[in-house]
């Protein structure tokens, strides 16, 4: 049997024009620009909440904002961050809207349930940021340990488990829905090895969504229990264990960098082909390798607990699983290193961006592999180190590519294109301050400055302050950005349907395509990057060294 | 004459390295090394700073050239190579990190062991080890009784965590650790001291057991190289061997509430005679003035 | 500048007629079998969380993890019999006989029902409250949260029952609303046998 198709529930019923992207849309696409946008507007308000905690820690006393405010703030700083701008945007925003016509579909397969998935966010939303200024945010960071969280103002907690409870399910819908739409809804002709890259990270996203979200759900709604009933899982003086709670905790939030960073990958390995002119280098051990992430993701949780209590052999085990990690992840990153060989590179702003991801994420991937290392770790958990770790990963890696990809989509989102001048000033004063921001913090952390505080040792000022300096530059950054972004949608330059002369089907209808995304019937991409000139066609073991260094295609 | 690309390839990794090992020993990020095991955690963190600042610099070079190398020149509207892949070239890179990483981590594994903490935790002699001689099991008890809630009271001491001592290792100066928003209380069993400072003999083990009364807190030396979460309900321990003279920073590196980033203490190395002196001033057996700054319950 | 044509092709006849109004193939049950993994996700934390506490948390004085067996034993049985009812419901809608399918289904509702008061009469009998101990709270968020299931799979079945009414949603040319309660029935027994052989047997 078959099943209605959005368009079957009368277009006549759905609003048309901007109003749309406010009404309970069942367009794949309309469902991605409203994850983006409203991405955004939680990236600025987490930016503002990050500006609060580098201008307290401009100096080292503790002056700016009160301490529990100040605990607030970094609470909903990281969760407003990693459950309301990044796992939205990569997965939510680029996953509907590109994944449907990857997979040369019209819509998502639950149109209706993918809808609900976008909904649940905006009060989810509102109920965290409006739970500071109502009744007190939760003041136990976003990883919300008992028994702080316990012992933390009820009330703030409570909204707090609330809210990540629907951002956890508006998550697990959509793993379902992409599933689903990769594994059944591919056109008739397209098999999954032709698939462009960014479906078979979201395929691996969603897997990791459907198995670790329910389990941090679980978690979440035991931690509501010991606040509100008083029971004792994870309160010691009621013969509870914190630490399992920390081991369900990070069942889910490991995985969760993944959520948050493998479709950053699938992102990148879009825009790197087009705008190389090369095909992705090394298809099948690039899927392999997220598929081996997927695996290694799920048992590597306890590198985050090893001077938690957990025993000696567990700790040994996570190290090694934790370091294999690098092997696929490196491959990865070698792939696009040689996709980027003898390619005929343009120097635009989602290249840059790209670019300086592949910077950012491999010192963030060589951090990452020293603290795995039990030793290592136990020196510098909880630091800044780790604070800087992180931020290059997450930020350096997926929010870097994210902004590569808004360069790339754009003209598929509005027919326009984006100012370059603006978008390399954008990347500069991004790239700058980022790694003003960033690097610092590591040295911090090796030499004692431990993570969440207010105050700290007067001699670390004077780096405090160039990173503080370097979140100004960020947020400075991002007005060239805005204004780029709102001024292009209406005067940009006309872009055409494929200004970037690709191959992956989005680009194969008008920009912005119509409501079922091609007229006629969707074109069959089996080689969507078959960019290259077939004739030069050389083969790597018949290369003279002197070919390759010199870019072969241009003997 | 043009240099053979082969052998450029061959200097220029070469130069790589040697400058990657050149960073790696000779820029130091690291603040002083007071304890037996920070000098082994420090050649750890050379070993990897090399070995990333090669990777590193070996990726962002590749990067930066292609960049420049392959630059889409104006009017140029061709393609580049139509190369999908090459077998020989990924299994390379595959292999290559794989023995990277399998060497880290063995070799952390090592240095992990000879910092002890591979030792005694999952010894069920070593776990039997743990409860004190009578003496100190009394006061385990009044400090017990003394303490707030104190979480889970449990018949036996069990330890759930931390680096325990080396096997057979003798005259180890335990201390007992409280932690408690937002403060370290160091309780000497030997001596019914009560202190808000750690004070310990240069060169002695210290075994630190640790137990919290609220949340969880960490007690973190930067200078030992060591960390461990003081956890309610679960008893840790942590073992150390101080190795220079000095005054350090305790911190806790555990978020515990709006005074997290004050909760800090100091642990004095003094010299053993300097600490025999401190030990005789302070020992309620010796004199009065102790007990002062302690009772945690107040 | 290679040409786009050479790697697309719209050439593909078969596909026209699947794609030219966005018609799939029912996707329903494939999206409920995900939610379901996702579910027993849920269970799988939960079920860990029990398995640690009780290897590693001493209980307090008095207090055991033993459990009186009898009651669960029958439930467990009422639940596995529901399962076989469910299914024969579900055989007969398949074969167009719609009131031996409904009886089936109202069946397999009675023995939910009989499962959920089985569960009360536990609940009430046992000589803990919810905050106790910590064996008591899992026990109860354990047995809560699948109770809760159940409890939404009765309501379920009372749905598609009255949706296989004469003119109802539920056909056998359109079985989907049974085909799913009938799918989550089976995987909250499946959930009960797990829980009832690590909670009450182990």
């Amino acid at each position: 049997m078959t099943v209605a198709s959005p368009n079957d529930f009368q277009e006549s019923l759905q609003p048309q024009g901007w109003l749309r992207y406010f009404s309970f849309s069942l367009d794949h696409k309309v469902i991605g620009l409203q994850y983006l946008v409203t991405g955004f507007i939680f990236y600025f308000i987490g930016g503002a909440l990050a500006g609060v905690i580098r201008a307290e820690l401009a100096s080292p006393i503790s002056d700016f904002v009160g301490r529990e405010t100040y605990n607030e703030v970094l609470t909903l700083h990281g969760t407003v961050m990693i459950f309301l701008w990044i796992v939205p945007v990569v997965n939510g925003a680029f996953g509907n809207y590109l994944i449907p016509f990857y997979v040369g579909a019209r819509d998502m397969a639950f149109p209706r349930l993918n809808a609900v998935a976008f909904w649940m966010i905006p009060p989810a939303g509102i109920l965290l940021i409006g739970s500071y200024f109502i009744t007190g945010a939760a003041q136990s960071g976003w990883t919300a340990y008992p028994p702080l969280s316990i012992t933390t103002p009820a009330l703030g907690q409570v909204v707090w488990i609330v809210s990540v409870l629907l951002l956890g399910g508006s998550s697990i819908f959509g793993g379902i829905n992409f599933i689903a739409t990769v594994l059944k809804l591919r056109r008739p002709g397209l098999k999954l090895m032709q698939l462009p890259m960014y479906c078979w990270a979201m395929l691996g996203t969603s897997i990791l969504v459907v198995l670790s979200t329910p389990v941090l759900a679980g978690t979440l709604l035991l931690l509501s229990f010991d606040i509100v009933a008083h029971t004792g899982f994870f309160n010691p003086a009621m013969g509870g264990n914190v630490v399992v709670y920390q081991h369900l905790f990070w069942f889910y939030s490991h995985p969760a960098v993944y959520i948050m960073v493998l479709p950053a990958f699938g992102l990148v390995s879009e825009i790197l082909p087009i705008h190389s002119r090369k095909p992705l280098f090394g298809y099948t051990t690039m899927v392999y390798s997220i598929l081996a992430i997927v695996v290694l993701g799920l048992v590597v949780w306890a590198h985050h607990m090893f001077t938690s209590g957990t025993p000696p052999w567990m700790r040994l085990f996570f190290t090694i699983a934790t370091s294999f990690i690098a092997v696929p992840t490196g491959i990865k990153f070698f792939n696009w290193l040689a996709t980027l060989w003898g390619g005929k590179l343009a120097l635009n702003s989602a290249m840059l961006f790209s670019c300086a991801f592949i910077v950012n994420f491999v010192f963030g991937g060589i951090t990452g592999v020293a603290l795995a290392q039990v030793p290592f770790d136990i020196h510098v958990h909880d630091t800044y180190f780790v604070v800087g770790h992180f931020h290059y990963i997450v930020y350096g890696g997926t929010v870097f590519v994210i902004f590569a990809s808004i360069y790339h989509w754009y003209p598929k989102f509005t027919g326009r294109m984006l100012n370059e001048d603006l978008g390399r000033l954008h990347f500069l004063l991004t790239f700058l301050g980022f790694n003003l921001c960033f690097a610092p913090q590591h040295w911090l952390g090796l030499n004692g400055m431990p993570r969440r505080v207010a105050e700290y040792d007067p001699s670390f000022t004077t780096l405090n302050q160039i990173s503080s300096v370097g979140a100004l530059l960020m947020a400075i950054s991002s007005l060239p950005f805005l204004y780029n972004v709102l001024v292009s949608a209406f005067r940009g330059e006309e872009a055409g349907d494929n200004p970037w002369n690709a191959l992956t089907p989005e680009w194969l209808t008008s920009s912005p395509p119509p409501v079922e995304n091609w007229i006629g019937e969707a074109p069959l991409v089996e080689h969507p990057y078959g960019y290259g000139v077939e004739e030069d066609t050389l083969s790597l073991e018949a290369a003279t060294g002197r070919d390759l260094w010199g870019g072969a295609g241009r003997r | 004459m043009p240099i053979p690309s082969s052998l450029v390839t061959l200097l220029v990794g070469m130069a790589l390295v040697l400058s990657g090992l050149w960073v790696g020993y000779n820029v130091n990020l690291l603040p002083l090394d007071a304890s037996a095991n920070a000098p082994v955690y420090d050649s750890l963190f050379r070993v990897l700073f090399s070995i990333g600042t090669i990777l590193f610099v070996g990726i962002v070079g590749l990067v930066l050239f292609s960049l420049w190398r392959f630059r889409r020149r104006a009017g140029d509207h061709t393609d580049g190579l139509a190369i999908e892949g090459n077998l020989l070239l990924e299994i390379v890179w595959t292999a290559i990190p794989a023995i990277v990483v399998l060497f880290v981590g063995i070799y952390s594994y090592d240095i992990y062991e000879r910092m002890g903490g591979m030792s005694s935790l999952n010894d069920h002699a070593a776990m039997h080890r743990m409860p004190p001689p009578e003496t100190i099991e009394a006061s385990v008890m009044v400090a017990d009784a003394s303490t707030v809630s104190g979480g889970g009271t449990e018949s036996s001491p069990r330890v759930w965590g931390g680096i325990g001592t080396a096997a057979g290792e003798a005259n180890v100066l335990p201390v007992e650790v409280t932690a408690m928003q937002f403060a370290f209380i160091f309780h000497y069993p030997e001596g019914d001291i009560t202190s808000g400072e750690l004070h310990v003999p240069n060169g002695r083990p210290v075994e630190l057991r640790m137990k919290a009364n609220d949340v969880i807190h960490a007690f973190w030396v930067p200078q030992f190289r060591l960390k461990q979460d003081v956890i309610p309900g679960q008893p840790t321990v942590l073992t150390f061997t101080p190795t220079k003279a000095g005054s350090y920073p305790i911190i806790c590196a555990e978020l515990c509430g709006p005074y997290h980033g004050g909760m800090r203490s100091t642990v004095v190395v003094h010299e053993p005679d300097a600490y025999e002196a401190w030990f005789q001033k302070n020992s309620p057996l010796t004199a009065t003035v102790a007990s002062a700054p302690g009772n945690p319950t107040a | 500048m290679t040409s786009l044509a050479t790697n697309t092709s719209t050439s593909n006849a078969e596909a026209a007629s699947a794609q030219a109004h966005g018609d799939h193939a029912d996707l329903r049950l494939f999206g409920l079998a995900t939610f379901l993994v996702a579910d027993g996700m849920t269970f799988a934390g939960f079920f860990a969380a029990y398995l640690t506490f009780r290897a590693v948390n001493p209980l307090p004085e008095g207090s055991t993890y033993e459990l009186e067996l009898l009651l669960p034993s029958i439930n467990t049985m009422l639940l596995l019999v529901s399962s076989y009812t469910f299914h024969r419901s579900g055989r007969n809608l398949l074969l167009g006989r719609m009131g031996p399918c409904r009886a089936w289904l109202l069946l397999t509702a009675a023995l939910g029902a009989a499962f959920l008061a089985g569960q009360m009469v536990e609940y009430f009998s046992l000589p803990f409250g919810l905050t106790d101990n910590l064996f008591a709270s899992t026990f109860y968020a354990l047995t809560g949260f699948h109770g809760l299931h159940v409890t939404l799979g009765v309501i379920c079945i009372l749905l598609v029952w009255f949706q296989t009414r004469n003119g109802g949603r539920v056909t056998s040319a359109a079985p989907f609303g049974l085909e799913a309660a009938e799918l989550y029935w089976h995987f909250v027994d499946g959930i009960w046998v797990v829980l009832y052989g690590i909670l009450y047997l182990l």
